[in-house]
């Protein structure tokens, strides 16, 4: 298991001044072990840190204590090779969608032509195809977050991050990005595998996508017991109606409810 | 209410045909003020006539305008640059803040008196004149706009890959492209306030210098064709100003509801 470590939380914490000037312990050492290729999700309460915890992976954030380690090498600031997809898109509003997906290309000197192929690919896979002259406030929230996907995947990254990245969508959307999204997902495991870590309050979504759940605990941030899903892939939506799939969604929910 | 543009233009149009068919009423019909008080818009219109066909306004209009032109070139050249130093560096700001706090509440007319005596009456004058007002709208919204640079998108770009000049060129620019392009508008409009005031005084040409003019000569119908002529260039501008904005920036429209 260790040689195929993808990445390697040791003795992760992080404190941090408050506004008033008080320390606030965001997160307890966390030590997590994700292989390549695996999709974990990690579920906890608002301001448990589990962001703190992408941020920090993405290299956006610095742990306090501790470091995390990819492929056994420690992060040295952002990059391409950690896609991150965010709750709010964040795609640049000046931008068309072909503009968006075509950025990471680009700044990674890609010719225009290589560019402009991998963009074609990518908005194929995300259905957005007729899409790419549109700019972002022309699109709905799903078709937002698919273009978002579609930009993080043109990078072709190792690492996918993904920061309650349905959490603003209406339920509908969310069902159906949530099968999207596994389908994406394993096209582009195809070559070389794809690790995702994704964060999420909702405990189906977790249980639907991942294959495994971290549960943390409400502040300081604590790993609580982990969570192999046991369904195997891929997973056609009627899971969700499984007796299995319930159990496992109260088992976590009576996690979460326990600790104090 | 909402109907074709046809009767937006009704709208909007009844309020001005009103005024006009009072003016003429109380001018014409039945006269109620000294021509030198109040000119008919018949007499108005005939000025206006005379005055483009001799050449006379349209060698004013030229004057002012290139002088709004030059003013707002050399605002854009220096405030664009400086607004975004400010905006973007902290130490840059840190040294610069005082003086523009400082500078920026004197009234572009309060210069009048300096610019007379550093640049004599002229051209150079009304065009320092003007430019100061445009100057500062300029440069506080450049560095608005450098300020808003959205953290997100900074993430966002970092972890696509984006090199440091690649954000400054990708992300940063285009947000401060839009806040410029509403100092500019700004900026244009002040500085045909402030153009006219130095005129009055600094100048012996432009829409400016032709309504003190006409005032001495009492000729009160040559004085509102300045007037009006200022009005309508001052509106031609900012909607072409607005034009121009859809055209290369075609994202700003709804951006702001979003």
């Amino acid at each position: 298991m260790t040689a195929a470590t993808k990445i390697a939380f040791r003795d992760v914490g992080k404190r941090f001044a408050s506004a008033s000037g008080e320390a606030v312990h965001a997160l307890e050492t966390v030590s997590l072990d994700i292989a390549a290729g695996e999709f974990v999700t990690i579920v906890g309460p608002s301001g448990c840190g589990k962001s703190t915890l992408l941020n920090i992976v993405a290299g956006s954030d610095e742990p306090s204590q501790g470091e995390v380690l990819i492929d056994g090498h420690p992060i040295l600031g952002p990059s391409a090779e950690r896609g991150v997809v965010f709750q709010e898109y964040a795609l640049f509003p000046w931008l068309t969608v072909a503009g968006n997906v075509g950025f990471g290309p680009g700044s990674r000197g890609l010719s225009a032509r290589e560019t402009a192929a991998r963009v074609q690919d990518c908005i194929a896979m995300v259905k957005l195809e007729g899409f790419e002259r549109k700019y972002p406030h022309e699109l709905s929230g799903g078709m937002r977050q698919r273009c978002a996907l579609a930009r993080c995947n043109a990078n072709d990254p190792d690492v996918m991050l993904m920061d309650e990245p349905l959490a603003a969508l209406d339920a509908l959307t969310r069902l159906s990005l949530q099968e999207e999204l596994l389908r994406i997902w394993s096209e582009t495991s195809r070559a070389r595998p794809k690790t995702v870590l994704f964060i999420t309050h909702a405990i189906d979504e977790a249980i639907y996508l991942s294959d495994r759940i971290v549960v943390m605990s409400d502040r300081p941030g604590r790993v609580l017991p982990e969570i192999r899903v046991p369904f195997s892939r891929p997973r056609p939506p009627e899971i969700r109606t499984d007796a299995e799939f319930h159990r496992l969604s109260d088992e976590i929910w009576l996690l979460l409810r326990k600790d104090p | 209410m909402n109907g074709g543009p046809l009767r937006e233009l009704g709208w909007r149009l009844i309020l001005p045909i009103v005024l006009i068919a009072l003016w003429y009423v109380f001018t014409e019909i039945a006269p109620m003020f000294h021509p030198a008080l109040l000119p008919s818009p018949v007499a108005v219109v005939r000025t206006f006539w005379k005055l483009l066909w001799n050449g006379e306004l349209i060698g004013h209009i030229n004057a002012s305008l290139l002088r709004i032109f030059y003013a707002n070139l050399g605002a854009l050249a220096l405030g664009v640059p400086l607004g975004l130093a400010m905006g973007l560096y902290r130490p840059v700001e840190r040294v610069l803040d005082g003086l523009v706090s400082v500078f920026r509440p004197i009234p572009p007319l309060a210069w009048v008196p300096l610019s007379i005596l550093w640049l004599g009456i002229g051209t150079l004058s009304v065009v320092f004149i003007t430019f100061l007002a445009a100057f500062f709208a300029v440069l506080i919204n450049t560095m608005a706009g450098a300020r808003a640079v959205d953290r997100l998108h900074m993430r966002a770009a970092l972890s696509l890959g984006a090199s440091q000049r690649r954000i400054m060129t990708h992300v940063v620019l285009p947000t401060v492209a839009s806040y410029v392009f509403t100092g500019l508008r700004i900026a244009i409009g002040v500085s045909w306030m402030s153009i006219v005031a130095a005129e009055l005084i600094a100048a012996s040409s432009g829409l400016g210098y032709m309504i003190t003019f006409y005032r001495e000569v009492l000729r009160t119908d040559a004085i509102i064709v300045g007037m009006l002529t200022i009005g309508f260039i001052g509106l031609a501008m900012d909607m072409a100003t607005r034009r121009l904005e859809q055209w290369l920036m075609p994202w700003r429209s709804e951006y702001r509801l979003a």
